[in-house]
């Protein structure tokens, strides 16, 4: 038993300090996250402490009360009840619980974004668009959409508002804080913050069909600066076509679900695929796999291989072997 | 009585498809319950297989997710209600010195419906369309999930959800009505106060479970538009009547368990049980608050802060009467002289499991930092503590406590340490890394983890763990036949008992209690052996008993509904009449099986003073 206490002991200490930064709640890089994991620490120590005098007198029982041998005939005192006792476990566990009550409520009301004036007046505005089983950003203030990929600088307080277009899912960047529903009746609000350049993972955690597990997307957090030359790349730099061969066959074949313009004046409704006017740009495609020549390859010739269920399959038709190296030529040059 | 034992197989059989007694519905509850725990089990070790490695491609996407869904589902609905309803049910009525349950007819119907329903939703893997879309069916989810998988998992709980209310009403009336002289509130027994506390819950919570099941049925079948959102449908709503149900539904199954081990600690450890009656009051106060709390299941569906605080403190306050539980059964130990039998090891590995179980549970009651455990594996681990380590631990233990009871023979004890002892290493194993593989960022309902996601090692320890934890319970229904097989006779009061139950023969005769027993106090059976007893006092003579006759009609009625809900579900298949022909034959074997129960008088049958008395030469 008390082999297995150190055991659990040093495993914990291990994966506490092990988190990976990219995707660990343990290991948080923004603020909400600090937040969170502090709440969790809290928590986490008034339980341990249960656990501990709960185990503690476990273990006294287990040492002293084994019936002996020769005392198979012994019958304990019937003891009906003690009152003392039973208030003293009523009264400390309602104060563990006021202890952990209090700043739960702070931090809850902390997180929460009720407030719609401050939302829609903030710098850092993203809607964010659930779909199965893809991710579309939208930045509000600087009206251009990209997708898979979303783009937050650091230290700036960014504000999200999230909605699911078929069915639920969650959006969930567990390093950078916790998880808010993309309903899909009503609109939710969250905001989060990066402390300092690095690329996240992010999920969806609100089980939602046959690829769920494979509707990911990653977050790159940008110094300021650069942030703002991303964002006005993305804006006003053109799309450099030096392949034209390419974008026929994209014309024809692809552009009537995706755009390869981030300012794609469609309306929601329509946008019913990726936006790709960075795709380039991107460390992943379809949120999942490397971007490699490789890869896009593949994901053309059977994209219900890798992401089963999604709305792509069977909407192009057959892909000749030439074709597809165009297409995949025209892809890589679209970069901002 | 001696006639029974001698008659064919195929008469046993037959009996129990009539059968309207407590103790035989208890049996087939625990063996289907049993039987539908392996089908779970099953699935859930094809689950971690896919899981033990990234990117593996043992199971599809498509074919994890209709695994995923059936085994929750069943394991809840199908192996942990009906073995928790096998022990109310064969143990509940020899508790309060009740000759059967208030209403027997009704008990077999709950029962046939239960069966039906479990059989409807495995038939869904012979049509090839199984459901898909998590146990809890999410509304906007589950409106779009193609073929009939979802259609199946709707009318199988319609079906089995039926015979739970009926259930719930015939336990809550049996307590009520049908307890021995002098059994008063404050004397039953804790199992038969957890019992009743359950089935008051299942009154309040199944019909909202059923209402959401129904919308959801009508939206899948007629086009119902509950949950359209374009023209101002709701699908949170969906999530508010699951929740309303589902919290309270894991107090249904949790309650009786608490109360096999309040037994089962106070009989191994030779002691009354510390502080009965706040005891019982923990067990009321932790019934009402179950119903609430549902919304921290929901706490990132962004119903704001002021919802989220309220039921982040309501969830947080119901540690306290479980805590005082716990604490009772600490001290229940205390001072006591504790024998290490099987059902004893249970309820001590119960203790630890259980306390981490709850833990967890405040943990992610505290609403701000359930945003990073909501959906991930940390919950995954957490419900698997409670579920594996409290319940599951409970109705083995309270199997292996009661077996002898039930069936007149022991079951093997070191056969039976041995195998708990796999389950106990195999269950932490499993569970307990899940915690971390949830910290660190994985969510839960994954089919898989991409390769350069460091979710890998746990995830292979927790494979490793199930099939520990598998080996146990193999050698748990390994102990169950070999023990049949080798029969060691139990006498009436193998443990050394405290309830009324161990004061009759074991098994019980068919009507229980030849003459009903005064109770004089708290553990009756204990207190009249104190005081040098052997038997329980009546206060009536010895005369002539009064029991139901069989009736095949249960089966019937349940049949009935189970045939239409083929026909209702295969309606929008158009062109042809099968199906429409398939609902009117069901419809008429049900509500004709109710027309005959309605219209044959059937005054039950006598079993005679001489009949009695001749049996039982003393």
């Amino acid at each position: 038993m008390k082999k297995i206490k150190y055991f659990i002991f040093t495993v914990f200490l291990f994966l506490v300090g092990c988190g990976n930064e990219a995707r660990s709640t343990l290991n948080p890089q923004g603020e909400v996250g600090k937040l969170q994991l502090q709440l969790m620490k809290i928590s986490t120590w008034i339980m341990v402490f249960v656990i501990v005098v709960v185990l503690v007198l476990f273990i006294i029982i287990l040492l002293k009360f084994i019936e002996k041998k020769d005392n198979k005939d012994f019958i304990p005192e019937q003891v009906e009840g003690n009152r003392k006792l039973e208030i003293i476990w009523t009264i400390v566990p309602i104060l563990l619980i006021l202890i952990l009550a209090i700043p739960t409520v702070y931090y809850t009301f902390k997180l929460a974004v009720t407030d719609t004036e401050v939302v829609n007046k903030s710098k850092y505005l993203v809607n964010v668009n659930a779909r199965l089983f893809w991710w579309e950003f939208e930045y509000v203030n600087e009206e251009f959409i990209t997708s898979q990929e979303l783009v937050i600088p650091v230290g700036k307080k960014v504000y999200f508002q999230l909605k699911g277009h078929d069915v639920k899912h969650s959006f969930w960047i567990p390093s950078l804080g916790g998880k808010q529903d993309t309903n899909v009746e009503r609109t939710n609000r969250m905001y989060l913050i990066a402390d300092k350049p690095g690329v996240y993972n992010g999920y969806c955690a609100e089980f939602c069909g046959a690829s769920h597990a494979l509707m990911q997307f990653t977050v790159k957090a940008l110094p300021l600066d650069e942030y703002e030359q991303w964002v006005k790349n993305m804006k006003t730099k053109e799309k450099v076509s030096t392949n034209l061969n390419g974008e026929e066959i994209f014309n024809s074949k692809c552009s009537g679900c995706h755009s390869t313009d981030p300012l794609d004046p469609r309306p929601l409704k329509a946008r019913i695929a990726p936006n790709l006017g960075n795709f380039a740009d991107r460390p992943l495609v379809t949120g999942i796999l490397k971007n490699s020549n490789q890869n896009i390859k593949e994901w053309l010739n059977d994209p219900e291989k890798y992401k089963p269920g999604n709305k792509m399959t069977n909407t192009y038709g057959e892909l000749t072997e030439e074709e597809t190296n165009k297409l995949i030529e025209y892809l890589n040059s679209l970069t901002r | 009585m001696q006639l029974a034992r001698k008659q064919s197989l195929f008469k046993t059989i037959l009996e129990y498809f009539v059968t309207v007694d407590h103790k035989k519905i208890g049996l087939l509850y625990l063996f289907s319950g049993l039987f539908f725990l392996v089908c779970g089990t099953v699935l859930a070790l094809l689950m971690r297989i896919q899981l033990a490695v990234p990117e593996n491609d043992f199971l599809s996407g498509q074919t994890y997710n209709e695994v995923m869904t059936m085994h929750g589902t069943t394991m809840i609905f199908f192996a942990a209600t009906p073995l928790i309803f096998g022990l109310m049910n064969y143990i509940v009525p020899l508790q309060i010195g009740a000759r059967d349950v208030a209403f027997p007819f009704i008990n077999a119907l709950g029962f046939w419906f239960f069966l039906f329903g479990g059989i409807f939703l495995y038939s869904s893997f012979l049509f090839g369309e199984v459901p898909d879309a998590g146990w809890t069916a999410y509304a906007s989810l589950a409106v779009v999930s193609k073929g009939h998988g979802v259609d199946f998992y709707l009318l199988a709980l319609q079906l089995s959800g039926a015979g739970t209310i009926m259930s719930g009403i015939n336990f809550l009336v049996t307590i009520v009505n049908m307890r021995a002289p002098g059994m008063s509130y404050m004397r039953l027994p804790l199992f038969t106060w957890t019992s009743f506390i359950t089935s008051a819950l299942i009154i309040f919570a199944f019909p909202a479970f059923t209402i959401g099941l129904i919308l959801l049925l009508f939206s899948r079948l007629f086009g119902a538009q509950y949950f359209n959102v374009a023209i101002g449908g709701n699908t949170v709503i969906y999530e508010h009547l699951f929740w309303i149900f589902g919290h309270p539904e894991v107090y249904i199954l949790v309650l009786p368990i608490f109360g096999v081990f309040s037994e089962i600690f106070s009989t191994f450890s030779k002691k009354r049980l510390f502080g009965y009656n706040s005891m019982v009051f923990a067990v009321i106060l932790i019934g009402f608050l179950g119903f609430m709390v549902w919304a921290h299941h929901m706490f990132t569906v962004g119903l704001g802060p002021f919802a989220n605080a309220i039921f982040a403190i309501a969830t947080m306050a119901i540690a306290v009467p479980t805590g005082i539980k716990i604490f009772n059964w600490l001290l229940t130990l205390w001072g006591g002289s504790i024998r290490l039998t099987t059902p004893m090891l249970y309820g001590l590995g119960f203790i630890p499991s259980f306390i981490i179980g709850g833990v967890t549970g405040v943990m992610t009651a505290s609403a701000a930092a359930d945003y990073q455990f909501h959906d991930s594996y940390f919950v995954v681990a957490h419900f698997h503590y409670v579920i594996v380590g409290g319940i599951v631990f409970g109705i083995l233990g309270g199997l292996h406590y009661w077996w002898p009871k039930m069936f007149g023979y022991m079951l093997n004890e070191t056969l039976g340490k041995i195998s708990f002892a796999v389950l106990f290493v195999g269950f932490h194993t499993t569970f307990f890394v899940l915690h971390f593989v949830g910290l660190m960022g994985m969510p839960r309902r994954y089919f898989t983890y991409l390769k350069d996601q460091d979710f890998g090692d746990l995830n292979y320890i927790s494979t490793i763990g199930s099939y520990i934890l598998v080996l146990g319970l193999v050698l748990i229904v390994f102990n169950y036949i070999y023990s049949t097989v080798i029969r060691e006779k139990a006498v009436n009061d193998p443990w050394n008992g405290r309830t009324l139950e161990w004061s009759i023969p074991s098994p019980p005769p068919m009507y229980n209690f030849k003459q009903v027993p005064q109770v004089n106090s708290l553990d009756a059976f204990w207190y009249e052996k104190m005081k040098g007893n052997s038997n329980m006092s009546s206060p009536d003579e010895l005369s002539d008993i009064h029991m139901p006759s069989n009736s095949s009609l249960p089966f019937f009625m349940a049949l009935g509904f189970f045939i239409a809900s083929y026909g209702l579900m295969f309606l929008d298949k158009g062109s042809n009449n099968i199906a429409f022909i398939t609902l009117v034959i069901g419809g008429i074997i049900a509500f004709g099986s109710m027309v005959l129960r309605s219209t044959i008088e059937d005054k039950g049958y006598y079993i005679t003073k001489k009949q009695l008395s001749e049996e039982d030469p003393k």
